[in-house]
């Protein structure tokens, strides 16, 4: 809401307006989910005709991946955090473990999330304040200070540089005496969701395959224990998607990585096994259960059908959720925690293998050490409280659930259609088609909240003036400094010409397609190279994107 | 008042690729009858405030989500000045603080809109501060 001043607050409403003031809300927008599909007001053994559900455990695995479910295996808690320097997101992951998290995430900051260094141009104002900021390996090895990197997992989201950060991660545990064969973890790395969401970008998508492909094929050989590439729908659902987009792009994406390694002379069962999946939890709570339900059924079909894979892991989708940010408002920020615990809650009805949840004040900033403890809490209260553990995909058999998770489905299919008629996924984006059909989702939804067809609590009704702001946690100018000095201490203080040889041989392995580039990074990282300097030279060779605008 | 329909620059400054809100705002503001110029993302402050004078824009709407606003939204003002074109309209939104869009009011930014915020109210924002520009001009 914009400031005002204090004679000129905003009106106060305190009843939803618009249809929502003359009618139920079973006339109103709840006859549509909120990606507008619609919704009878009682479902029937019609809306489900011809159903024939699997067991859990069974393929295509609609009902889970797990024969007992949450029996066997919770979820893995898994709160991202990232802030600041590598000493101050540290202090934050002991806290996390302490507090009886099970695995790290690491968020990094837009300049190393675009392969800046902390004290490039391109920097100025963002160092440490949406992640932490990551320059060299020396930055990586302060980042993991006192934490077994052999016995916990990491989730590391960043994707154009990733194979970067993996080579800064592997040489960090190797420096430790952790071989990399001992990692556990996953490394986002999905590049595509990047020319069609999120828009952290490097390379062209083209070369950029390759860079995956190569990930894929060295994790596949020497790091049997880390899961290679976590295909992500979130960032597709944050730039404002329906259910149906999101599920459809991430899985089309999916295949597009399969098709890239198998052309480069993969088996799929050697690879697929370690493809993993990130999706979106929003707030119409049935939808998401139905969207993750789909995701299962649709990948299991197509790995085993249509790529041929023979092993049953293969075909089994497994998956992280992240609550919505989308969902969150800053108005009245406490309400988010009730929203973070029905969107939670959605994911484990889905049947998530991890999940993170939002802290109430990511809208406004980083979350501070309080609101991450309650996210946290909203977790282990559903884990342990709520018994919705005990039995595998309770929702199983609803005629509503099913029938929602088959119209998931065909929407997907369709989706399918259209993206083999562009040609492909990379043609698809080319054309602007992922971009083109989400700006128009997106503005169709804040359409609706204008004119009241959709109500969000706090925001377009029930609204109150604004209370005394909440506590927020501040990254200071003194961080950008600090990490400037700290990148320019690492080039001063290295082999220069170690590290200048690394680059060169970096630079002949990027244009030679048979000789893989991760030996090269982890040679370059141990050389105390910087990400930018690394970037640098990968993008002599292969050139940098840049987006036609899409409104 | 206008014979031709208000202009506006809609800009992504910085390494912030958040452009759901902008391309929002852009059509809405496309939808109310204006002219909107989308910059696209990673523009740099001198690079926007061009446009807006290439383009003979009344208006630059700035929209950041990473948390650079304190840099570079002092950045457009202080370009606007040089450049000598402080008359431009200049506004933003994003993930800003209050505490933070009270400072960037005080240094020039006219307004501040925060997630949540109306359509309808930036548009009016809009069509009242630029029109307000043109009467002044002509």
């Amino acid at each position: 809401m914009a400031l005002r001043e204090p004679r000129d607050r905003p009106k106060i409403i305190d009843r939803p307006a618009g249809r929502w003031a003359r009618k139920g809300p079973g006339a109103g927008a709840l006859d549509r989910t909120i990606s507008d599909v619609p919704l009878k007001t009682v479902y029937g053994p019609a809306d489900v005709a011809g159903l024939n559900l699997p067991e859990p455990g069974e393929y295509p695995y609609t009902r889970g991946i797990h024969r007992n479910g949450y029996r066997d295996r919770l979820w893995t808690m898994r709160q991202f955090a990232g802030f600041g320097t590598a000493a101050q997101t540290n202090e934050r992951y002991h806290f996390l473990l302490e507090h009886g998290q099970h695995g790290l995430s690491v968020a990094f900051d837009m300049p190393t999330l675009m392969g800046y260094d902390s004290d490039a141009l391109q920097a100025r104002g963002e160092v440490g304040k949406c992640g932490v900021a990551i320059d060299s390996l020396a930055d990586m090895e302060i980042l993991f200070d006192g934490i077994d990197m052999g016995d916990i997992t990491t989730s590391m989201t960043i994707n154009g540089p990733a194979c970067i950060a993996l080579a800064q991660y592997v040489a960090a545990a190797e420096k430790k005496g952790i071989s990399r064969a001992k990692l556990g973890g996953t490394i986002q790395a999905d590049i595509l969701k990047e020319y069609i969401a999120q828009k952290e970008w490097i390379f062209p998508p083209r070369p950029h395959m390759r860079i995956i492909v190569d990930m894929i094929a060295f994790c596949t050989r020497e790091m049997p224990k880390w899961n290679t590439i976590s295909i992500s729908g979130y960032h597709i659902r944050e730039a404002g998607s329906t259910a149906a987009q999101e599920l459809a792009f991430t899985l089309a994406d999916g295949f597009a990585y399969v098709e890239a390694c198998m052309a480069a002379g993969m088996d799929v069962d050697e690879f697929a096994p370690r493809l993993s999946f990130f999706f979106n939890s929003h707030i119409d709570f049935f939808e998401e259960i139905a969207k993750f339900r789909a995701a299962r059924r649709i990948w299991g079909k197509h790995l085993r059908e249509k790529y041929g894979a023979r092993n049953p892991r293969s075909w089994q989708l497994r998956f992280h959720t992240q609550t919505a940010g989308c969902s969150a408002t800053a108005q009245q920020p406490e309400n988010n925690i009730v929203r973070v615990a029905y969107e939670a809650m959605a994911a484990v009805l889905g049947g998530t293998q991890s999940l993170h949840t939002n802290s109430m004040d990511e809208v406004l900033a980083l979350p501070t050490e309080k609101s991450v403890e309650i996210a946290l809490r909203t977790q282990q209260v559903l884990a342990y409280e709520t018994n919705v553990t005990n039995v595998v995909d309770p929702l199983g058999g609803s005629y509503f659930v099913e029938a929602l998770t088959d119209e998931m489905e065909r929407q997907a299919e369709a989706y399918f259609a259209q993206i083999a008629d562009y040609g492909g996924v990379i043609e698809a984006i080319e054309a602007g088609f992922f971009q083109r059909e989400i700006a128009e989702a997106s503005y169709r939804y804040q359409r609706s909240i204008e004119t009241h067809d959709r109500i969000i609590v706090g925001v377009n009704a029930f609204a109150h003036e604004e209370a005394e702001p909440i506590d927020l946690l501040k990254i200071t100018e003194e961080t950008e400094r600090a990490q400037a000095r700290a990148v320019q201490d690492v080039r001063a203080n290295r082999d220069a010409d170690a590290a200048a040889r690394s680059l060169e041989r970096l630079q002949a392995a990027c244009r030679d397609p048979k000789d893989n580039l991760m030996p090269h990074l982890i040679d370059c990282v141990n050389a105390y190279c910087t990400e930018g300097e690394i970037v640098e030279a990968m993008a002599a060779v292969y050139g940098r994107y840049t987006e036609r605008a899409v409104l | 008042m206008a014979d031709r329909p208000l202009r506006i620059v809609i800009a992504k400054a910085g390494l912030d690729g958040h452009d759901r809100g902008a391309k929002v705002i852009a059509r809405a503001l496309r939808d109310a009858g204006m002219e909107v110029i989308y910059t696209g993302l990673f523009q740099t402050p001198e690079q926007i405030v061009q446009t807006a004078i290439q383009e003979d824009a009344d208006g630059i709407g700035l929209s950041i989500l990473s948390g650079a606003h304190m840099t570079l939204f002092p950045l457009v003002v202080e370009q606007l000045r040089s450049q000598d074109a402080s008359d431009i309209v200049f506004f933003g939104g994003g993930t800003i603080p209050a505490e933070d869009a009270r400072r960037l009011k005080e240094l020039g930014v006219r307004e501040i809109f925060t997630p949540g915020a109306p359509l309808q109210e930036i548009i009016d924002f809009v069509e009242r501060e630029c029109g307000k520009r043109r009467a002044l001009a002509s």
